[in-house]
């Protein structure tokens, strides 16, 4: 479990990258929403947290591939491959993602 | 139509295939491709390929159960060497002879060569098979590299050569490489990117002539002076493939020109990628070749042009570990306004930067270093502009 940050220092529409390794981004979404992703894109080598949020759609800054947050699945190209997701609660204002790999799911 | 042929396999002509699918055609789909590979993405080869960061594996753009799912007769490691008249056979340089309905024209570029390039130890950058060749040589202990050429892929190259612990100098022949791409003031601070990498850019000087007898040994300048050189790569840009298309009705002028919907003089063949100056313009960018199919396709499938091709053009290029987006027209005589970060000493700063380039006071085109998101931003913003300015037209 890591602490990323208040969740008063993450606003809607914002996005940021925690160094975990790999790293992981985490978006907060128009609708209230907090979802992590690992934060580098399966394409190739970009930085999804500086990706374009949309609802729960994150757009690519290099070759626009788009991943639905939820699931990580990509929903366009050149992306095939699907991003793990982790999952987020929120304790005492402070966020924290919890790494697919130690919970041992990749859910 | 019963047949679709689409001549080149590799990134437009694999999403032209995708497209003419996606589109609903369920008739024969043929693709030809000249290279023996099946089709597989160029950027990485002067970049993450060459220093050994990313494998062949990491290439490949399709896997098999895509190839099974587009369902095509890939015909792999052969040329087409003609197109009929009427663009409803294509010749093979095996003798063979593909009848068709409709075509996709995709067989992009290949590598702009200098005179006396067999000697051994000189390179072009454009294939597979070049970069394997390429990145064999360079882990043969520490080289002097001259790279002949100084756009984006000269440029990325001898960032990947001086990554791997070469000794690189750059032989541009203009005043400023890049120049036609960003400007004087902006192409400027990119070429400072080369300080970064220790690399040594010689400028407004051509290359007289290669040194050597079986191998390299030298670059002779137009200045008098050679560049002693183990390794020479040749980077000074591409050449549309359209020598097969010299007996067919189509009009080819460093490319073969179609209209703003990427259909040529005859309506069933069109042309995307690399090869195809579409509206008058010929990119050679990546987004431009994986875009322009879906356009292409909707046309060949309506038999007229129907829809016309994103008018923002987009590319990126990854050197000294710095990465350069760059989107929009930009024009002659366009100010530059650094609107997003700094520069520190004639070179992008720690952090990069986000530059305008403005017109009437209407941005034309936009350059970042290092700033994916504000550059996604402005990006979007221009898209919508010239969409808006296109139907008030
Ligand atoms: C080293 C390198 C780095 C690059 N980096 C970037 C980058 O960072 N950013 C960016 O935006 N763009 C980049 N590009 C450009 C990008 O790769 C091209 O725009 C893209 O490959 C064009 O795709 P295409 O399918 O139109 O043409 P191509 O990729 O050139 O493919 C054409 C195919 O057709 C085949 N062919 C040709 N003639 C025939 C024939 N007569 N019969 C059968 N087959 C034929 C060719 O062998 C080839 O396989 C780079 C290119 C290179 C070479
Ligand atoms: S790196 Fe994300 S789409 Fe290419």
């Amino acid at each position: 479990m890591i602490p990323v940050c208040r969740i008063e220092d993450l606003p809607k529409g914002e996005s940021v990258r925690v160094e975990a390794t790999p790293p992981v981004a985490v978006f907060h979404t128009d609708d209230g929403e907090l979802h992590a992703i690992d934060d580098t894109c399966t394409h190739q080598d970009a930085s999804l947290s500086e990706g374009w949020l949309e609802g729960c759609l994150v757009e690519c800054p290099l070759h626009a591939a788009s991943f639905d947050l939820r699931t990580g699945m990509p929903t366009c190209l050149p992306a095939r491959r699907a991003v793990r997701t982790h999952r987020v609660t929120v304790d005492d204002g402070v966020i924290h993602v919890h790494l697919a790999a130690e919970e041992g799911t990749a859910a | 139509m019963r047949t679709v042929t689409v001549v080149g396999a590799s990134l437009s002509g694999l999403y032209a295939a995708r497209e003419l699918r996606a589109q609903g055609y369920d008739g024969h789909l043929v693709v030809i491709g000249d290279e023996p590979h099946h089709p597989y993405d160029r950027p990485p080869l002067s970049k993450g390929f060459l220093t050994g960061r990313a494998d062949e594996n990491q290439l490949a753009l399709t896997d098999a159960e895509e190839s099974a799912e587009l369902d095509a007769e890939w015909m792999l490691g052969v040329r087409a060497r003609a197109l009929d008249a009427r663009g409803r056979t294509v010749v093979l340089d095996d003798g063979r002879t593909v009848s068709t309905d409709g075509l996709v024209i995709a067989t992009g570029a290949r590598a702009r060569r200098l005179p006396g390039d067999a000697l051994a130890g000189v390179h072009t950058l454009r294939t597979l098979d070049d970069a394997r060749a390429l990145r064999e040589e360079l882990t043969r202990g520490p080289r002097r590299v001259v790279v002949i050429g100084g756009g984006f892929v000269g440029a990325e190259t001898a960032s990947s050569c001086s990554s791997l612990g070469h000794s690189v100098t750059v032989v541009e022949a203009a005043p400023l490489p890049l120049t036609p791409h960003l400007g004087t003031g902006m192409a400027a601070v990119c070429a400072a990117l080369h300080r970064r990498g220790g690399v040594d850019l010689v400028t407004g000087t051509g290359v007289a002539g290669l040194r050597g007898t079986l191998t390299v040994s030298g670059v002779e300048l137009t200045d008098g002076r050679t560049l002693a050189a183990d390794l020479v790569i040749v980077g000074i840009g591409a050449t549309p493939n359209t020598s097969w298309l010299a007996g067919s009705a189509l009009a080819l002028r460093d490319g073969v020109l179609c209209d703003d919907g990427c259909v040529t003089a005859l309506p069933q063949v069109v042309a995307v990628g690399d090869v195809a100056r579409v509206g008058g313009v010929r990119a050679e960018h990546w987004t431009s070749a994986t875009q322009q199919p879906r356009v292409a396709v909707t046309n060949l499938l309506a038999g007229r042009t129907v829809a016309t091709a994103d008018a923002v053009p987009y590319f990126w290029s990854d050197q000294y570990g710095a990465r350069i987006q760059f989107a929009g027209r930009r024009g002659e005589g366009d100010t530059v306004r650094i609107t997003e970060g700094e520069l520190s000493d004639g070179a992008p700063a720690e952090g990069g930067f986000l530059a305008r380039y403005e017109r009437n006071g209407r941005t034309t085109a936009v350059l970042a270093v290092d700033r994916p998101r504000p550059f996604m931003r402005a990006r979007r913003e221009l898209t919508r502009e010239t969409a808006v300015a296109a139907t008030g037209e």
